[in-house]
């Protein structure tokens, strides 16, 4: 059996190598090119980039050590692989074990060497000799309205003194002290004169993962903030560093130890209640019809809340739709101009969710959205029009039905605003009949049902303002099902809305395929949130 | 732990201290960092520890493993006689070596490192435990064994020493090309 003579070791090696690698290297750009620790390099140089870079391979391999002389684990993987070859690498535990430890002593070696050079810049940069801009950048914090930069606050100190008033300092002596005890006791020759020194020692690692998990809480290394960035420009500002505060595109520049993920680019405050909020964030992807989680840490530190994305993925930001209720008041923000509303914003988690990508992989595809279920729908028809519009994808997808039920529009004019800019750019495009949607509306009252009925032969609809007209009432399925069995051979459905409605269109799904596997099928897919 | 020797452990944790203290020392003088006097001294001694250190002692039981070369150092221990000896000696020495260390940052670690491998060493001088010399076996030349006298003058097989004594009885007799052995 060829397989078990396969030695997947070196594969292995390589593998983890490679992934140390590009951990370091990525981090390292990061920290090199990044604005937000423009500031930071100026007092740091390149130290910081190895002092990360290196923190992030030590965070792979701490967390890689276990896991091979995990005995149980081990014993469950051996019994759970079927392949030879692979349960064969579980004999090499304690090599794998071996090489992960070097991999931390190395990393370890630099992130300390790189961090020594940080702290003893930090101090330099608080002396009269290191320049102005860098004073500067020094003394921000001493004022009440300031965020400081540099953690190191006074020249009249030692770097002794700094550190070991520090959790990060004083975290980090310790397990480096726990760390270089077991190294010494785990050679060769004390594990095979005395075990038990080698044994007891190797405890150690407790403190060491204890005092590792505290050890990144202090967050010394400080990056501006996103909305800093926004308003402090750092290319001009940073050579014009006396005119800070007094320039108005350089106010002061504010700093916190969260790495900056979540720049907001913009607000748009719809007149519905409704707060459209553009943002980026580094290594964000997304495919249509996910949602994220936002936290605001000026509403609460713990909440997260769910949001679809409203932005399609080929845009260069994402968007979120939020219906101003609860907590989240905005009337006050309502007057402040609408750059710094979120001003200590946004932490962004995801994105999560099934995405909705199946929806180009029919010919022809019905999407029904009731009431808020619309949200999503945003998101997809704006990606099946960056699809349709670019000349070099080659789209399955030929015609798109969209049904939306609602019982107030009102609450959704952007949406509407959506489909009314999404219509003129297809009439433009020459490609009216590619979307053809129906809105239903499923309450109205009695001046707005006079309203409409003295209005029923304009050529614009008086509600939505759109080419289509607007229904009143629900839809009749049967007769849409119907009209869309005699037209197309395959159709995917699309759904997102409550459950009874879901139901009936899986009923109606099933009514309408044929029997005949060659004719027409219609194949449901529910948007479940 | 009743066959522990203390001092071997002593040993490794002494000389990645020596190395240590030498690492943070060549970082704080290349920086030029505030007070790099004592980085100057923490690299001076952190040479001075990893030099003692380098050889290791003979084991009371078993075999010891050499550090490669450590022979030249082994030679140097030596003329200290008891200095190099005796380990309370020792576990004085590093402590007092660790300390200038720790007035500066980049060299504290190694203080620290020092520091316990002098603790360490205290222990081994405790338990009675000394530092030997590892010696070079005299290589012996591979000589005949005293026993043999000369070759001898018949071919296989042979018979016992006893019966040798008897002169062969056919003098023509078969002499084999090839070893013959009887089943």
């Amino acid at each position: 059996n060829t397989a078990s003579v396969i030695n997947l070791w070196p594969v292995l090696e390589v593998v983890w190598l490679g992934l140390n690698l590009y951990l370091f290297i990525d981090t390292f750009h990061w920290y090199e090119d990044e604005d937000a620790y423009l500031y930071t390099r100026i007092m740091l140089g390149s130290a910081l980039a190895w002092a990360r870079a290196s923190a992030t391979c030590l965070n792979f391999n701490c967390m890689l050590i276990l896991l091979p002389v995990s005995r149980n684990l081990i014993s469950f993987l051996r019994g759970a692989s079927t392949v030879r070859a692979l349960r064969r690498q579980l004999d090499k535990n304690i090599v794998f074990h071996k090489m992960v430890a070097y991999g931390i002593a190395v990393n370890a070696t630099i992130h300390i060497v790189a961090h020594l050079i940080n702290i003893e810049r930090y101090h330099r940069s608080q002396s009269k000799e290191a320049g102005e801009l860098q004073n500067k950048l020094s003394a921000l914090g001493k004022n009440s309205h300031e965020s400081y930069l540099n953690p190191i606050r006074t020249y009249e100190t030692n770097t002794t003194e700094e550190v070991l008033t520090t959790i990060a300092g004083v975290t980090g002596v310790v397990i480096t002290v726990a760390l270089i005890l077991i190294m010494t006791s785990s050679t060769e020759l004390i594990r095979r004169s005395s075990y038990e020194v080698f044994w007891y020692t190797h405890h150690l690692f407790v403190v060491f993962f204890i005092g590792l998990i505290f050890h990144g809480m202090g967050q010394l290394v400080r990056g501006q903030t996103p909305q800093s960035l926004l308003l402090h420009n750092v290319t001009y500002c940073k050579d014009h560093y006396l005119e800070w505060e007094k320039a108005t595109q350089c106010p002061l520049p504010q700093f916190s130890g969260n790495r900056p993920v979540v720049r907001v680019m913009f607000v748009v405050m719809h007149s519905s209640g409704v707060l459209e909020l553009h943002m980026k964030k580094s290594g964000f992807k997304m495919e249509p019809g996910q949602y994220i989680f936002l936290q605001c840490s000026s509403v609460s530190q713990l909440e997260w809340h769910p949001f679809t994305l409203t932005s399609a993925p080929e845009e260069e930001f994402f968007s979120v739709h939020i219906r101003v209720a609860g907590d989240w008041t905005i009337q006050e923000s309502l007057e402040i101009p609408s750059r710094s509303i979120f001003l200590n914003l946004l932490a962004v988690d995801g994105p999560y969710g099934a995405a909705t990508t199946d929806v180009f992989h029919y010919q022809v595809s019905v999407c029904i959205a009731a009431g808020i279920g619309v949200t999503p729908f945003a998101s997809i028809l704006k990606s099946i029009w960056y699809k349709c519009c670019n000349p070099s994808t080659v789209l399955t997808l030929q015609k798109v039905y969209f049904y939306w039920i609602c019982r107030d529009p009102s609450a959704f004019e952007w949406f509407a605003d959506l489909l009314s800019f999404l219509e003129a750019k297809m009439a433009e495009k020459g490609k009216n009949d590619f979307l053809s949607y129906h809105i239903f509306l499923t309450g109205w009252d009695e001046s707005q049902a006079t309203h409409i009925a003295l209005h029923y032969d304009d050529k614009m609809d008086v509600i939505t303002g759109l080419r289509q007209k607007t229904f009143y009432g629900r839809p009749n399925w049967d007769t849409e099902f119907k009209q869309l069995a005699e037209n197309h051979p395959s159709i995917g459905v699309f759904f997102c809305g409550p459950k009874t409605l879901s139901k009936i269109l899986q009923k109606m799904c099933n009514s309408y395929s044929s029997a005949d596997p060659r004719g027409v099928q219609f194949h449901y897919n529910k948007e479940s949130f | 732990m009743g066959q522990i020797e203390w001092a071997m452990w002593a040993n490794e944790q002494a000389l990645a201290a020596g190395l240590i203290m030498l690492t943070g020392g060549i970082v704080a003088v290349a920086g030029q960092f505030k007070g790099w006097y004592f980085a100057a001294y923490a690299i001076a001694a952190g040479v001075f520890v990893c030099l003692l250190e380098y050889p290791r002692s003979k084991r009371k039981k078993g075999s010891t493993m050499e550090r490669c070369g450590q022979k030249y150092m082994t030679a140097v221990l030596k003329v200290f006689g008891p200095l190099t000896r005796n380990y309370y000696i020792r576990a004085i020495l590093h402590a007092a070596l660790a300390v200038p260390a720790g007035f500066l940052l980049s060299t504290i670690l190694g203080t620290v490192c020092l520091g316990i491998a002098s603790g360490i060493y205290l222990l081994a001088a405790v338990r009675g435990e000394e530092w030997r010399p590892i010696e070079q076996k005299p290589r012996e030349r591979p000589h005949m064994g005293d026993t043999i006298k000369q070759p001898p003058t018949n071919p296989p097989p042979r018979p016992p020493a006893d019966a040798r004594k008897k002169p062969p009885a056919e003098a023509g007799g078969q002499v084999n090309p090839i070893t013959v052995e009887a089943e």
